[in-house]
């Protein structure tokens, strides 16, 4: 265990910038958002939750597959260059380290997303404990524990000292580059806060919802409710329940009119959209509530049913903090938990 | 509250109304959502307190192609969304009975400065509170009511429904700020502090779509921005421009007829001043043609529908600098 004071904190990330890209939540018009690093930058590590989870830093919003232009009356075709070189992602909570588990399993399995492996195998996690959590998180419903997240370093704020534990051999690199500004602590004190964090997790609301007749087999329990009938209603279709969501991965492909080419790119894409997965014959799901249901039976029982189980919330209340009319995935889970279908 | 429920109950067993378009209870006191209700016991879940500042006008259009009347719940910035949208032809007032509901300005969970929010006392209709108690994971706390309140309503349009059937409850005035203070800064800006103002405030947006889709004056069948034709389609900014491009489009596409309600500023999940857009328009539209108000009655002409030999030219624009 090391460790490191909070004055020395913008020494430590002019360090890692000097050879790493550097995201961390910045501050920028009031909100609080994953950024690139530099000296202007107003780091805030006490917002708990950005309003973006860190996914862009691994799947941007949008980003370019590859160009084609005309050249000799030949269409020339420009493949977008793949990160090659080390970045790190500073502040990562634990419900969006296990999101990162989430995408690894859609991008990472066969057919390999060659742009997301890329990221993945030049990002470095440093992830940040959670001091104070909010009234929405229900992390632990998923198994997460945000007073030991993983990553490839865990850290813990505790009073005016950042501790500092690597965990995997790229932490132990980005540690031999730092270490000048590391010194020696005593783990003592990361168990003590941890300990109070738990204790606090325990008076959350919703810090432990009954997962009861999800997974696999609500795909076909839960389809036909007419609880879904009651729960779309309000829903506005807008994206931002999508868009602020750390494991949402779906995507459009779309292109764009250059003048003398175009440029091929991706963008997230939301199942709260009306031509999301449109295609010749029409669109699959043709009522907002179709969608609606898409988004939670996806989260809840599709993606357990693929993946052993594992579901593809972390709980990390983004949803429950940002929709405009106040519908989330927890009023979805609880709506089912009470009627017991 | 108990009067309002008492009265939907009222009107739906006399067959007067079908169904109640209303606020439903959430999981906590700020966590309300727009709903239907379609009988007394689907009522007992009906709430209306600080935090029921969804305005439910746009909802009206869904509700105008069903059987039988709704009744609706309208605040008095509400009702010029409802006038607005009769004007439209989008709503049907036929198929509306309105109840007017007093209003003393209403709340913004975010606004409230504390962490780790368990509830706030005080927020409940109507026991006007000028303090809210917090209660948080770390400790109660004090607020004041009116620094947890929406913009829109320090800038508040009044407390008089334009549209109603009958009124039930008090309002309270809430204004305690000039609504084009704000506009009037920016205006006061070179052109240079301007671009870097938006361009800071609009790089946060993500294209959720959300101020489009909770905005009462944005009730397109199909938005030009769904086009899959259309280069600029949603979902995401290609390029810098186009962040900026969505954002004052639809500020065009909606001048003359927003009736500056906040919805749009009131959903931004990123917090972008998107009702500075709009205000400038009403505020160049009041200086440039008279005081005019969107939704203040279904009869008035528009003035930017409304051709007259006098109108301004288009040169106003560099001419007045």
């Amino acid at each position: 265990m090391l460790k490191i004071n909070k004055n020395n904190l913008s020494a430590l990330f002019a360090k890692i910038a000097e050879s790493n890209e550097l995201y961390l939540p910045v501050k920028s018009a009031g909100k609080t958002n994953f950024a690139a690093w530099d000296e202007a930058a107003e780091v805030d590590l006490d917002t708990l939750k950005t309003v973006k989870s860190p996914k862009d830093a691994f799947f941007p919003q949008s980003e370019n597959l590859y160009s084609c232009h005309k050249e000799d009356g030949k269409t020339k075709i420009v493949p977008e260059k793949l990160e090659d070189a080390p970045f790190v992602v500073f502040g990562i909570r634990a419900c969006d380290v296990r999101a990162i588990d989430v995408l690894d399993r859609v991008f990472l399995s066969e057919p390999v997303d060659s742009y997301y492996a890329a990221r993945r195998e030049h990002g470095i996690i440093v992830s940040y404990a959670c001091h104070a959590p909010e009234t929405s998180c229900f992390c632990k419903t998923f198994g997460i524990d945000c007073a030991a997240p993983a990553g490839d370093v865990v850290t813990w704020m505790i009073g005016d000292e950042l501790y500092w534990d690597a965990k995997t051999p790229k932490g132990e690199k980005l540690t031999a580059l730092v270490a000048d500004l590391l010194t020696d602590a005593d783990a003592a004190a990361v168990e003590a806060e941890q300990t109070a964090i738990r204790s606090i997790y325990e008076k959350l609301p919703n810090g432990t919802l009954s997962l009861e007749g999800w997974g696999a087999e609500a795909a076909q329990t839960r389809f036909d409710s007419p609880i879904w009938e009651q729960l779309y209603k309000p829903c506005l279709a807008c994206g931002t329940c999508t868009f602020v969501c750390p494991t949402c991965q779906c995507y459009d492909i779309k292109d764009y009119n250059t003048g003398n080419g175009i440029q091929r790119y991706r963008c997230w894409d939301s199942c709260m959209y009306s031509d999301f997965t449109m295609m010749a014959h029409g669109n699959n799901r043709t009522s907002q509530m179709q969608r609606f249901r898409q988004r939670f039976m996806h989260k809840l029982a599709y993606y357990p049913a693929n993946n052993e189980g594992m579901y593809s919330c972390v709980g990390c209340g983004r949803c429950v903090d940002k929709c405009p009319s106040h519908l989330n995935i927890v009023k979805v889970i609880k709506a089912f938990g009470k009627e017991g279908v | 509250m108990q009067e309002l429920i008492n009265r939907a109950k009222a009107l739906l067993e006399s067959g007067e109304v079908a169904r109640v378009l209303g606020w439903r209870k959430g999981e906590n006191v700020w966590d309300v959502e727009p709903a239907f209700f379609n009988n007394a016991e689907e009522l007992e879940n009906f709430v209306y307190n600080g935090f029921c500042g969804a305005n439910l006008s746009k909802y009206m259009i869904e509700a105008s192609k069903l059987e039988g009347k709704t009744l609706v719940f309208l605040k008095p910035c509400d009702t010029y969304s409802f006038n607005q949208l009769t004007k439209e032809h989008r709503v049907d007032r036929e198929k509306a009975y309105i109840i007017g509901v007093g209003c003393k300005g209403k709340l913004k969970v975010e606004n409230i400065d504390a962490k780790g929010i368990l509830d706030v006392i005080g927020a409940d209709y109507p026991d006007a509170a000028e303090t809210l108690t917090v209660k948080t994971l770390y400790g109660d706390t004090e607020v004041s009511y009116k620094s947890a309140m929406l913009e829109r309503c320090h800038v508040c349009k009044g407390k008089e429904h334009m549209v109603y059937d009958e009124l039930i409850g008090e309002s309270v005035d809430t204004i305690d700020a000039d609504r084009f203070a704000e506009v009037a800064k920016i205006e006061a800006m070179s052109p240079e502090e301007k671009f870097a103002f938006f361009q800071s405030e609009l790089s946060k947006c993500i294209r959720c779509n959300a101020c489009r889709n909770v905005c009462p004056a944005c009730s397109c069948r199909k938005c030009v921005f769904d086009s899959n034709k259309f280069d600029s389609a949603q979902k995401a900014n290609t390029t810098s421009f186009e962040e900026k491009m969505f954002h004052i489009i639809r500020a065009f596409h909606v001048a003359g007829r927003c009736t500056d309600c906040g919805e749009c500023s009131r959903v931004c999940p990123q917090g972008i001043p998107l009702h500075l857009f709009n205000r400038k328009f009403i505020k160049d539209i009041n200086e440039l043609y008279g005081d005019f108000q969107a939704g203040a009655d279904i009869d008035a002409r528009g003035p930017l529908t409304n051709f007259q030999l006098d109108d301004c030219e288009p040169d106003i624009v560099t001419k007045r600098g």
